[in-house]
């Protein structure tokens, strides 16, 4: 192999699993190291620097940062991620003087955005300091989108959203509640240098079956119901409720009945359980209530009779997986009917543009889903972008944040006259954290702790308002044990060859035998050569120049470094070093300055 | 040295040998010694060796004598018998472990000084006696402890730290056990964990005395230019003479070798040593030949490594002195020691 190109920012960007995984590229192990330091609003608006909602997505971020966490590779379960944030945003001080301001001096330049969800509050909080003027149109009388409506307010509170809209909004957004936008002509009529559609997908999926049109009233689409709630236009249903889907939508949804007065929710699935799109927690989180899930039950049709639903039919399902867990082969083996009062469909959400014409320009594709560029997010009409579900269909909020951050780009280098596809590319910083012979400028320690768990309103308390938050966050005590757990995988193994004079140490003291020195080969060779097997290929090898005295390479398998420095602590030569890796992510800020790395490193100093 | 303790994490699809022990499990304390000492390599290939024979740690005696080297037991088998003892004297403690046990694994850790200074007598009457055990030299040619004298195996002309020039000529471990008539002579490099785990893998499964002069560098006061111990100057005058795999009775021969090229040697145990021919003739049953090899490429400033010699026809000590093949600490004290009567008694045979 080649050696490894350690200049090049994606290489440790990579080795940082959770902030590779975050689609935002939040600097996890950064915040969650100053959370170990007591630094709570630091944590804060580092986080915020890159994800713009840490209380919000703190609480329902879908969170890829886990399932890539290197800690779940070692003992099976992740860095409490998420909750962690969360402790960030519930122990925060005022950051109200620390947060970007708008200045006096505008810009010239007006950008109109529909919808205000997390997309469009993202691309305003990326524009308003560069002193654009900021026009947010909404139909709803509250600003939020997704957010408010569609997630239950037992698992984001109003006031944490409110909040970090408000950091936004009041930078000076002209944000204009209960404004639908009906044309989009009309809105380009009106003169703005650029047009960003954040109006997510808000149209649920129907399951038009036999019955499904005899009692409307009681069949209810998924979002739109969630969203009736959150209005207070929905207050009650019946006794016995079915969902059909077992997405995370479902999942707000039963939560919701048994909150409504529901007595029994089943939560009715199609497949086996490897292929519910929900997430394990928030499956986890409606088990917990209570709330019954079935497999392997396909909706026939609905049970009607005077008119009044009274069940549903199903039909049985049996499945043959291949080795991958693929479904081979399917068949029916009989029917059931399930009495119920209510149904609620969470089978899925689609875009809707009735309001965008057909023919100004921006191209639709065969499945009436807006033609938009992945990395510039513009449409094929200059100056008209895309974001967040309304781009690319239903993702999540940290992906929303991150569309808004590269639209953002976008937008500035249009509104300037610039090439919106000729971006600045992410730089990087490495420092030394040597602090002495044995002393590192981290938690080297690796605690053996397990996962913290975080605590919930009882059973008794949580269902008696709508509105009662159930998880009740880490304290500041259970965070300071669960940070430790964090493997500080952007503190970085580097090598210099030519100081190596082959002694074995750092191969003899690594616990996870991540180290070889041998003969060098191609990859798939050298993965059969190496001291501790390497056989994850998503996990990069770490290949040295040719050692001095033997001219064999140093080679290090990624996987499961726990980052403990030992190897560099018993390097006679310092040639194994540890260094603080800093990955600069340009925003539209630094159109105007290039980011300077080092300049990164150093203002959050963690 | 650290000051951390090695963090808990294990490799999660660590191997696993016959005991069900990953390799974590045959570690020791963690090593005080300096960073990048060649003593911490030979306890890595230490570790290796005994998790790959599968030895049950308990089943293990470690001893040493005094010196950096004989820190190292503490390193390695946390859950095996250790005995640190009076410097030079290590043999003396093994023998008499031995004698009294003669079913453990023994393996001895000795540096230069404490073998071929304070305790060459000790070591060479070891070798007389042919005790059954495996006794390890960490050699780098200096009092690494005392801040890196001159040890007796510095080589003529070596250089100090300082630049003093070494006047007088080295003992060679190796030669030395040769001449007292070890079964089992080897040499290795802290550097080569490729040669050195065979030769240890053989060497505790050989019975009777097997040594292995280990070249380990200090890296503190014998790694710089103008010394003969040195990581560099190691590799570069490094000639390897036989490549001995070692091969445990349940496996079976898998390297591919051309005819006349390997020589398989059978154990007691069952095992095998494959000796595979590097460059040129050389036979390591054949004593003077050996010797008289030693003693040219010592001239020609050669380090000849590998299994140097190897005779698998002595008595060990129990055979030698008929003793019951069941361990004496395991027989009954009124058996092992009948009493004045039967003492009498014997006696009386003679009067």
């Amino acid at each position: 192999m080649q050696p490894t190109d350690i200049n090049n920012p994606a290489y440790f960007h990579k080795v940082v699993d959770c902030q590779k995984g975050c689609p935002a590229h939040t600097d996890v192990p950064g915040y969650i190291r100053l959370i170990a330091q007591g630094r709570f609003t630091d944590a804060y608006l580092l986080n915020r620097s890159t994800n713009v909602f840490p209380g919000i997505l703190g609480r329902v971020c879908d969170r890829p940062c886990e399932p890539a966490c290197r800690r779940g590779r070692i003992d099976e379960k992740p860095v409490a991620i998420c909750r962690l944030k969360r402790v960030a945003a519930d122990l925060s001080g005022d950051v109200a003087d620390r947060l970007p301001k708008a200045p006096d001096q505008k810009n010239g330049k007006r950008v109109a955005m529909v919808g205000a969800g997390c997309a469009s509050l993202a691309v305003a909080n990326d524009l308003m300091p560069l002193g654009y003027e900021v026009v947010i149109y909404e139909a709803q009388d509250t600003p939020g989108g997704l957010m408010r409506m569609n997630i239950p307010s037992f698992r984001l509170p109003g006031e944490v959203l409110d909040e970090e809209i408000a950091m936004i909004v009041d930078m000076g957004v002209d944000l204009r509640l209960g404004t639908k936008v009906e044309s989009m002509q009309s809105l380009l009529d009106e003169g703005y240098d650029a047009v960003f559609i954040g109006s997510g997908a808000p149209k649920g999926k129907n399951l038009d079956i036999p019955g499904r049109y005899d009692d409307p009233d009681r069949i209810h689409i998924g979002i739109d119901w969630l969203e009736s709630i959150a209005f207070d236009h929905t207050d009650s249903i019946g006794e016995n409720v079915l969902i059909i889907g077992v997405g995370n939508t479902a999942m707000d949804c039963c939560r919701s009945s048994l909150r409504l007065g529901a007595k029994s929710v089943k939560v009715m699935a199609r497949k086996p359980r490897s292929f519910f799109k929900a997430s394990e927690w928030e499956l986890e989180d409606a088990e917990e209530e209570n709330v019954e899930i079935i497999v392997n039950h396909s909706p026939k049709n609905f049970v009607i009779e005077g008119g009044k639903l009274v069940g549903m039919t199903f039909e049985l399902m049996e499945y043959d997986l291949d080795d991958d867990g693929r479904i081979r082969d399917q068949r029916v083996t009989g029917e059931t009917v399930i009495p119920c009062d209510d149904v609620v469909l969470a089978i899925g959400q689609d875009n809707a543009f009735p309001w965008i014409e057909r023919d100004i320009g921006i191209e639709f594709d065969k499945w009436d889903v807006p033609v938009v560029d992945p990395v510039t997010y513009e449409s094929d009409r200059k100056g008209v972008f895309f974001g967040g579900d309304a781009a690319f269909g239903p993702k999540n909020i940290i992906w929303a944040v991150e569309h808004g951050h590269q639209a953002a780009i976008s937008i500035h280098k249009h509104c300037h006259g610039e090439d919106v596809a000729d971006r600045l590319a992410d730089g990087m910083h490495l420092s030394s954290v040597k602090m002495g012979i044995h002393e590192w400028a981290y938690s080297n320690y690796f605690d053996a702790a397990e996962r913290r768990l975080v605590p919930h309103l009882s059973l008794k308390e949580r269902f008696k308002r709508l509105d009662l938050e159930v998880e009740l966050g880490f304290d500041a005590e259970v965070a300071a044990t669960e940070v430790e757990r964090c493997l500080n995988c952007d503190i970085q193994t580097v090598f210099t060859a030519s100081l190596c004079i082959e002694c074995d140490a750092c191969i003899d003291v690594c616990p996870v035998k991540c180290l070889t020195m041998t003969a060098n080969g191609d990859e798939a060779d050298l993965r059969t050569r190496l001291t501790a097997p390497a056989e994850n290929p998503e996990q990069d090898l770490y290949v040295s120049e040719s050692l001095p005295q033997t001219a064999r390479v140093m080679v290090k398998d990624e996987d499961v470094c726990v980052h403990c420095g030992l190897c560099a602590e018993r390097c006679p030569t310092a040639a194994w070093d540890m260094q603080k890796f800093t990955l600069a992510v340009p925003y539209a800020i630094d159109e105007k300055t290039p980011p300077d790395p080092a300049q990164i490193a150093k203002k959050w100093g963690t | 040295m650290s000051f951390i303790t090695k963090p808990a994490a294990v490799h999660p699809r660590s191997p696993k040998n016959e005991l069900g022990l990953t390799i974590r499990d045959y570690e020791g304390g963690m090593s005080t010694l300096c960073a990048g000492c060649g003593h911490d390599s030979v306890t890595g290939a230490i570790v290796q060796s005994v998790f790959e024979l599968s030895i049950p740690p308990h089943r293990m005696a470690k001893l040493s004598g005094i010196g950096c080297s004989s820190k190292t037991p503490a390193y390695f088998v946390r859950q095996s018998h250790g005995f640190n003892t009076v410097h030079g004297r290590m043999p003396s403690v093994a023998t008499g472990a031995n004698a009294a046990n003669s079913d453990l694994w023994y393996i001895g850790v000795s540096g230069d000084g404490d073998t071929l200074s304070i305790g060459l007598g000790q070591f060479c009457h070891a070798i007389r006696r042919n005790l059954n055990m495996l006794y390890i030299i960490e050699n780098n040619g200096v009092y690494g402890l005392t801040k890196g004298q001159f040890s007796a195996s510095a080589d003529l002309g070596s250089k100090a730290k300082k630049g003093a020039e070494n006047q007088q000529p080295p003992i060679d471990p190796c030669r030395t056990a040769i001449s007292m008539g070890a079964g089992f002579v080897a040499r290795s490099f802290s550097g080569d964990k490729q040669q050195l785990v065979p030769l240890i893998k053989a060497g505790l499964s050989h019975k009777g005395f097997a040594v292995i002069d280990v070249i380990s560098p200090c890296v503190t006061f014998n790694d710089h230019e103008g010394s003969t111990k040195s990581y560099e100057y190691t590799r570069q005058h490094f000639h390897p003479a036989l490549h001995a795999d070692y091969v445990r009775p349940s496996e079976e021969i898998r390297t591919q070798y051309n005819e006349g090229e390997a020589m398989p040697v059978t154990l007691h145990d069952g095992s095998k040593i494959v000796l595979r021919k590097v460059a040129g003739e050389y036979d390591p049953t054949d004593r003077a030949s050996v010797y008289s090899h030693l003693e040219r490429s010592q001239q020609a400033g050669e380090i000849v490594t590998g299994l140097l010699y190897y005779n698998d026809g002595l008595k060990e000590m129990h055979d030698v002195t008929n003793v019951v093949d069941q361990p004496l600490s395991t027989i009954d004290h009124s058996v092992l020691c009948p009493g004045n009567d039967a003492l009498q008694a014997l006696q009386n045979v003679w009067r």
